[in-house]
């Protein structure tokens, strides 16, 4: 879950980190009082996305005329996929050098890892050299000295310290400043932050669990998140129904693999393989979908209740597109034997052939 | 010969009381030689019960030292899977299997650190487990699509392992285990120690190795095969066109900046030695092809 630089900006000011005053605004009335209070600032696009800065999603403003212009313009401005609904309207600071601080879950390592640059900002991915990498012990946490030794430098090493806490007690994934300010009159001021807490680790963070952003949902993803289920709309027109997350990519490789483009992910695996009826339904309600191929393969999740739940959801949609079906694993006699009398198809043996019918049946 | 698992394997169920645990271990000990291998199971809170003649002990501890147990399989929920590996490796079990799907990449970090210099091996979590054909399952795979046979797998998803066994088992081909690694980024075993036990595994001809997007894994398993395999290995990685930073149901499978892509794992593989198919219908086949 990754929280919106407002949001993340709430956490680090309560952990110690200093951020400029600033304030949410909705409308570019809104944002020109708070100019007017606050003085020239910056009027900062407010999604859950990087690169706003490159996306013209961020200016500069030294009146109260100009806030209203620049949040009149980036209001409803669309950056990477985000509606900009809100605009973060912040004091501005005087900048001496712009730095780079971050922890996050190292996976190659298996440790959290600390990073720090003294070249940050919009650029800092073009200068991998420069970044330091301090590997923590998870056990033992990490002390000031320690970080200290690396950056040579007080106030960035209590910045960074501050930055561990956060990433250990909110179960973060990853918790980044950049740019890190240091100001001409001395000090350091987290000018962006970038939050993302491990979704699995949420049940234990109840405080963080309603705060984050919301993320870029078509109307049918929408209603996939309130089923419970994992859709993501895709431009093709062949829909797909799987079980587990390895076999339904698989599907949509091979659907590829054969000149066709998959209309959506979906995946039943885990629990959720017994909303067969509600999935269906989702996959149907694509209006691009001209086929539609469903792929069993069951252990966990039998078959036999996925192919119930699809034969079932079948019989009263009465939908009349194509279908091609290609069932194996737990439940398989019984789920053909569905298949076969009550919709009156016959299963593929191979996934392949059932999906190159409904490849075939697409065009 | 197999690995990691054969009929002698002796097994405890952790978390047995549970619905998923209850239902698994049935399976399990229906499945060949089962129901000499699963002989305890696992409930602080229900010592002294059992659960289909299967004895419960308090802790991993005491079920070991009760019934010679020397690997378990773990189906206890999130919040408290990591705990429950810890203590399996502090009792100094052999092997632990995970089922487990959704701990958060933190416990297991703290995990995976406690697991230091023990002599534990772990597999997943979040994965379907092992079989060694015709003698042992342990975990939530269908048993009956195996058959014992010279071929190895070994696979990031669940699915795709019982489409590989489905493809070798229309070609006649049996297996001599199969592992599940599962999807999460901080886990167990990984492809390359895997790919290094079915090297020294005297019955293992060639291996199927299954990937997935995410992370440096396949790569890195494939420049060991290159320098040390003796045996053909054939390989898949699934979601080529998954769209980049989109989340595919597994936290590992993510995409990012231009690395752990489908095209760069199978670039690599290619390049040592490894004989790959970008379709996944085609892995029984290539298989076949490259056998002696």
């Amino acid at each position: 879950m990754d929280l919106e630089e407002a949001e993340g900006k709430r956490v680090l000011a309560e952990a110690g980190i200093a951020v400029p005053p600033g304030e949410l605004c909705a409308d570019a009335e809104a944002a020109a009082a708070a100019a007017e209070r606050l003085g020239p600032c910056a009027i900062k696009a407010q999604v859950p996305a990087g690169k706003r800065g490159k996306a013209g999603g961020v200016r500069l403003v030294d009146n109260v005329a100009d806030a209203r212009a620049a949040a009149e313009a980036i209001l409803g401005m669309e950056i990477a996929g985000h509606r900009v609904s809100r605009v973060l309207v912040e004091k501005r600071a005087d900048i001496a050098q712009e730095l780079y601080v971050a922890v996050l879950n190292d996976v190659e390592s298996r440790a959290p890892l600390i990073l720090f640059s003294a070249t940050g900002g919009m650029d800092i991915e073009d200068n991998p050299e420069a970044l330091i990498r301090i590997p923590v012990d998870i056990m033992q946490g990490v002390e000031r000295k320690q970080i200290f030794s690396r950056v040579q430098d007080d106030d960035v090493s209590d910045v960074l310290a501050r930055l561990y806490d956060i990433y250990a007690r909110t179960d973060a994934e990853l918790v980044e400043i950049n740019p890190l300010a240091r100001l001409r009159g001395g000090g350091l001021l987290a000018l962006d932050c970038k939050l993302t807490i491990d979704d699995a680790a949420l049940y234990r963070q109840p405080g963080l669990a309603g705060r984050g952003a919301r993320e870029k949902l078509s109307a049918l993803e929408e209603r996939g998140r309130e089923l419970g289920l994992k859709y993501i709309e895709l431009p093709g027109d062949i829909g797909v129904l799987a079980n587990g997350a390895g076999l339904t990519m698989t599907t949509m490789d091979v659907i590829e693999h054969y000149g066709g483009a998959p209309a959506n992910f979906l995946e039943i695996g885990g629990e959720a393989y017994t909303k067969a009826t509600a999935a269906l339904e989702l996959v149907l309600a694509n209006p691009r979908v001209k086929s539609l191929i469903v792929n069993f393969c069951g252990a966990f999740a039998r078959t036999d209740v996925m192919a119930e739940g699809v034969v079932r959801a079948w019989e009263t949609l009465q939908p009349t597109l194509p279908v091609f079906f290609s069932v194996h694993g737990t439940g398989e006699e019984e789920a053909v034997r569905l298949i076969r009398e009550r919709l009156e198809l016959e299963p593929f043996d191979r996934m392949e052939d059932a999906v190159r019918a409904a490849v075939a049946a697409a065009r | 010969m197999s690995i990691l698992i054969d009929r002698n394997t002796k097994v405890m169920t952790q978390g047995i009381t549970g619905k998923t645990g209850q239902f698994h271990t049935r399976m399990c000990r229906e499945y060949a030689n089962g129901k000499s291998c699963f002989v305890a199971g696992v409930n602080p809170k229900k010592p002294g019960e059992s659960y289909e003649g299967i004895p419960i002990s308090a802790t991993v501890k005491e079920a070991k030292e009760r019934t010679g147990a020397t690997a378990s399989v773990i189906y206890v929920p999130p919040p408290f899977a990591a705990a429950a590996i810890d203590e399996a490796v502090e009792a100094g079990l052999d092997l632990v299997i995970c089922i487990t799907e959704g701990i958060p990449v933190r416990d297991m970090i703290r995990t995976r650190y406690r697991m230091q210099g023990k002599k534990t091996l772990l597999v997943g979590p979040n994965c379907p487990g092992v079989i060694t054909p015709d003698e042992i399952k342990i975990g939530i795979m269908p048993g009956h699509i195996h058959k014992k046979g010279p071929i190895g797998v070994v696979s990031r998803s669940g699915t795709l392992t019982y489409e590989a066994v489905g493809q070798l088992a229309e070609l006649g081909l049996g297996q001599s285990s199969c592992v599940g690694i599962g999807g999460d980024p901080v886990n167990g075993l990984k492809h390359i120690d895997v790919l290094r036990l079915f090297n020294d595994d005297a019955e293992t001809e060639a291996v199927i190795m299954v990937g997935e997007i995410g992370g440096s894994d396949e790569e890195t398993a494939a420049r060991w095969v290159k320098r040390n395999m003796r045996k053909p290995v054939v390989g898949f990685i699934a979601g080529v066109t998954a769209p980049p930073g989109k989340r595919m149901g597994h936290a590992g499978a993510i995409i990012s900046g231009g690395r752990g892509t489908a095209q760069e794992k199978l670039a690599v593989m290619e390049e040592c030695g490894i004989r790959i198919t970008r379709n996944p219908a085609e892995m029984g086949r290539l298989l076949k092809s490259v056998l002696k």
